[in-house]
């Protein structure tokens, strides 16, 4: 009975670890996928798979035979030792002396060889040319190694933004202009960095005032923003982009700063202040009994207090931001263009060039990537006290 | 010009001067002009400046974070030079007025000025009542992006949250939890456009020819099974399940760590007994699991859909909308950017806002419920 039981624990245990295993696997190809790629050179990448690169079989040549000049071509024909002679072939197409395998009491037609015909042991034997060259090349199956064949070039050509020369499909050589991703990296971190401080301080001022401070139409104005939770920002781009326009401000850092303020606080400003508002009273009150004023309390006490919190939406806005495409793509567009807009630009002009393609996305990637891991669990924290954002 | 004779005396005489009511009124006016013309100088010579990029990004960082700081401190002071029955009045506004005008300007007023702009025509000069409306709700290109939405909306909230739930369920039960999460979370960080490049090579299509291999992994998978490479993306309708798949590899991760975390707090006595009663683990996990994390659920459902409404970036990059994609927020796009038609992109915008409404009454309804402190 507890045997049994122990078994069937076991068995589950296996289950469960086997599905988890096959779903990380299906997540995490994907990025292997063109973390793989953007290493590769572009003719390499044009011609294969990146999958390439691991050890795989490959069909090669692996001998030649030289039939006899007396060998009827018309009729049926005999291949062994007796009618033709063979050579060896190295991977690299040099001649070596051949060591495999006796190819003996092979019979077909010109035509039969000429498609090919597989031997018992999985060779192939193909006629190569035509019918007077008198020549069938012998193919196996053999593994290739790892593929060492691997370059930083893509990454290099993808960051600068001066000419830049690369292989094609064809072989040919291709120059063009670099997509600078370089420094529409630095314009991401001018739209981010900001883009989340100057929010998270309008937020923490705006939650004091409304968690502890009294004033008329504090009810109100505080159920208006709970309303504009889940507003989609798409009521405001038209309006935004008429005023932007009228006020110079299209294209601007300020500009993507404060529309990425305005969407960002509704839910900074109600996050902020369910943290702000559970911070005990007494605390407060014997501040208050000091002769503090609200602006020192706030400084001194509310701020520190709230790292906490803040450091949560900090990340959440900080993500969000570097992602963001439609925010950037209606009020910056082409002037200070940021990382997402450069490696979208590069899906739409050219589809084909998956060498700088790959690493472009990459880069767009690391960032974000990094601090998703290292703060994983400030994120995490944000993202359920967040949940009832859309 | 203060250092003849004897400064103390001079210097005693000015601090004397400021206090005076006039010299009050003066710096009061002279302290918020000078911070005004500092930001505006800033301002100046980030849209003029020929400075490196590195400088330039570095001097936006510093003027931005440290202009707004600025201006609170600024603010605060003068409202505090007020005489105190005002500045008492005044002060919340200090804390909330800047997140309300801001917030007013970018979100609050946008919806009473789209409401307006849907009813006029492309330019805004001329009322056409109902027009514009008539095309969100009939045209043929709006009904296939409700299609396309209701298909992104079932199957990509289906998906994440099906998926996400299993993770959740099953890496509880196993000693690798915080990896197989890791994983599963960690495209959360890529941007759409990122995952569109992911996607898009994982696509490709190079077509039938000699000596052509495919590189993009689905064909390659496809030819290996023996059948023969399709171009996935053109491959209507079919081809909106393949951007579907993007948006629950990202997605997953969302639902799995929230509804991971409600599972955790359901009672191990309550499944415990459940088992001994004689339940098996799937009848333990309908009857006891899914009723307690019944609200997780329901948010996470919630958040899902809006985001499946409001759904741009995947389809902008992967088909720009084309062979039958599009979705409803890259109409909009199209409308107001493409076709330069500002009434029919409002009317569009105003169809999401209308979509998430019953959210937006629900989250007031639940605020006014919560609200004691208030």
């Amino acid at each position: 009975m507890a045997k049994g039981a122990k078994s069937h624990k076991r068995l589950q245990s296996f289950f469960v670890n086997f599905v988890l295993i096959v779903i990380c696997i299906v997540w995490m190809v994907p990025i292997i996928g063109i973390l793989i790629t953007s290493f590769r050179p572009s003719e390499d990448i044009f011609k294969t798979g990146w999958w390439k690169v691991f050890p795989h079989k490959v069909e090669m040549e692996v001998a030649r035979i030289k039939l006899n000049p007396d060998v009827d071509t018309h009729g049926l024909m005999t291949i062994g030792p007796e009618t033709s002679l063979i050579e060896g072939r190295d991977p690299k197409g040099q001649k070596v002396e051949y060591t495999g395998d006796l190819i003996e009491n092979v019979t077909g037609t010109f035509e039969e060889f000429h498609k090919g015909v597989t031997l018992e042991d999985g060779r192939t034997l193909k006629w190569s040319g035509n019918r007077k060259s008198l020549e069938l090349r012998v193919y196996d199956r053999q593994w290739v190694g790892f593929s060492t064949n691997l370059t930083l070039k893509n990454y290099k050509d993808v960051i600068t933004g001066k000419n830049i020369t690369y292989k094609d499909a064809e072989g040919r050589t291709i120059t063009r202009t670099g997509n600078n991703l370089g420094g529409a990296f630095l314009n991401s971190l001018a739209v981010a960095i900001p883009g989340t401080i100057i929010p998270i301080l309008i937020a923490a001022f705006a939650a004091f005032g409304f968690a502890w401070l009294e004033f008329p139409g504090r009810n109100i104005l505080f159920t208006i923003i709970v309303g504009l939770l889940v507003v989609p920002l798409q009521i405001a781009l038209v309006p935004i982009l008429k005023d932007y326009v009228n006020m110079g401000l299209n294209g601007t850092f300020l500009g993507i700063w404060l529309a990425h303020s305005g969407f960002g606080l509704p839910l900074a400003t109600y996050l902020l202040f369910n943290y702000i508002s559970t911070i005990p009273r007494e605390l407060l009150e014997s501040a208050f009994i000091d002769g503090a004023s609200n602006f020192t309390i706030f400084i001194q006490l509310i701020f520190p207090l709230s790292v906490p919190a803040l450091a949560s939406f900090a990340i959440f806005q900080f993500l969000w931001l570097w992602n963001d495409y439609l925010v950037a793509l209606i009020f910056l567009g082409e002037r200070n263009k940021t990382v997402t807009i450069a490696v979208a630009q590069m899906v739409g002009e050219k589809g084909q060039d998956w060498h700088l393609m790959t690493s472009a996305a990459f880069v767009s990637m690391i960032l974000p990537l990094t601090v998703f891991l290292a703060l994983q669990r400030y994120f995490v924290r944000g993202m359920m006290a967040g949940s009832v954002k859309g | 010009m203060l250092s003849t004779d004897n400064p103390k005396s001079k210097k005693f005489n000015l601090l004397q001067w400021l206090s005076s009511a006039i010299g009050q009124i003066l710096i009061s006016l002279f302290v918020p002009a000078i911070t005004f013309f500092v930001l505006w100088q800033g301002y100046v010579f980030l849209s003029r400046a020929q400075a490196s990029q590195i400088v330039l990004v570095i001097v936006a960082i510093v003027w931005g974070v440290g202009g707004v700081a600025l201006l609170y401190l600024v603010a605060n002071w003068l409202v505090l030079k007020l005489p105190k029955p005002w500045s008492k009045i005044m002060q919340p506004f200090v804390f909330v007025g800047p997140a309300v005008v801001i917030m007013g300007w970018f979100l609050a007023f946008p919806v009473v000025r789209s409401l307006i702009a849907s009813f006029q025509n492309n330019l805004g000069t001329k009322w056409v009542s109902l027009e514009n409306y008539i095309f969100a709700f009939t045209d043929p290109r709006m009904l296939e992006t409700f299609r396309n939405n209701l298909l992104w909306l079932i199957f990509g909230t289906g998906f994440s949250v099906g998926i996400g739930l299993l993770v959740a369920v099953l890496a509880d039960r196993s000693r690798f939890e915080v990896l197989y999460k890791s994983i599963i979370f960690s495209p959360m960080a890529i941007s759409f456009v990122g995952a569109g490049v992911i996607w898009k090579f994982i696509y490709s299509y190079k077509g039938t020819g000699v000596g052509i291999q495919e590189i993009g992994l689905l064909n390659a998978i496809v030819i290996a099974l023996g059948g023969t490479p399709q171009p996935w993306l053109t491959l209507a309708p079919w081809n909106n399940f393949f951007l579907i798949v993007i948006m629950i590899w990202l997605q997953t991760g969302y639902t799995m760590v929230i509804l991971s975390s409600a599972i955790k707090g359901v009672p191990a006595e309550l499944l415990e007994a459940a088992r001994i009663d004689g339940a098996n683990e799937f009848k333990a996990f309908f009857s006891i699991t899914v009723p307690y994390i019944k609200g997780t659920l329901i948010t996470v459902i919630t958040t899902v859909v809006i985001f499946s409404l409001k759904l741009f970036d995947v389809v902008r990059v992967m088909t720009g909308g084309n062979n039958s994609t599009n979705v409803i927020a890259n109409e909009f796009y199209l409308q107001m950017f493409t076709y330069n038609h500002a009434g029919r992109a409002s009317a569009i915008a105003i169809v999401l806002l209308l979509l998430v409404t019953p959210v937006i009454i629900n989250n007031l309804r639940q605020f006014n419920k919560e609200r004691k402190g208030f």
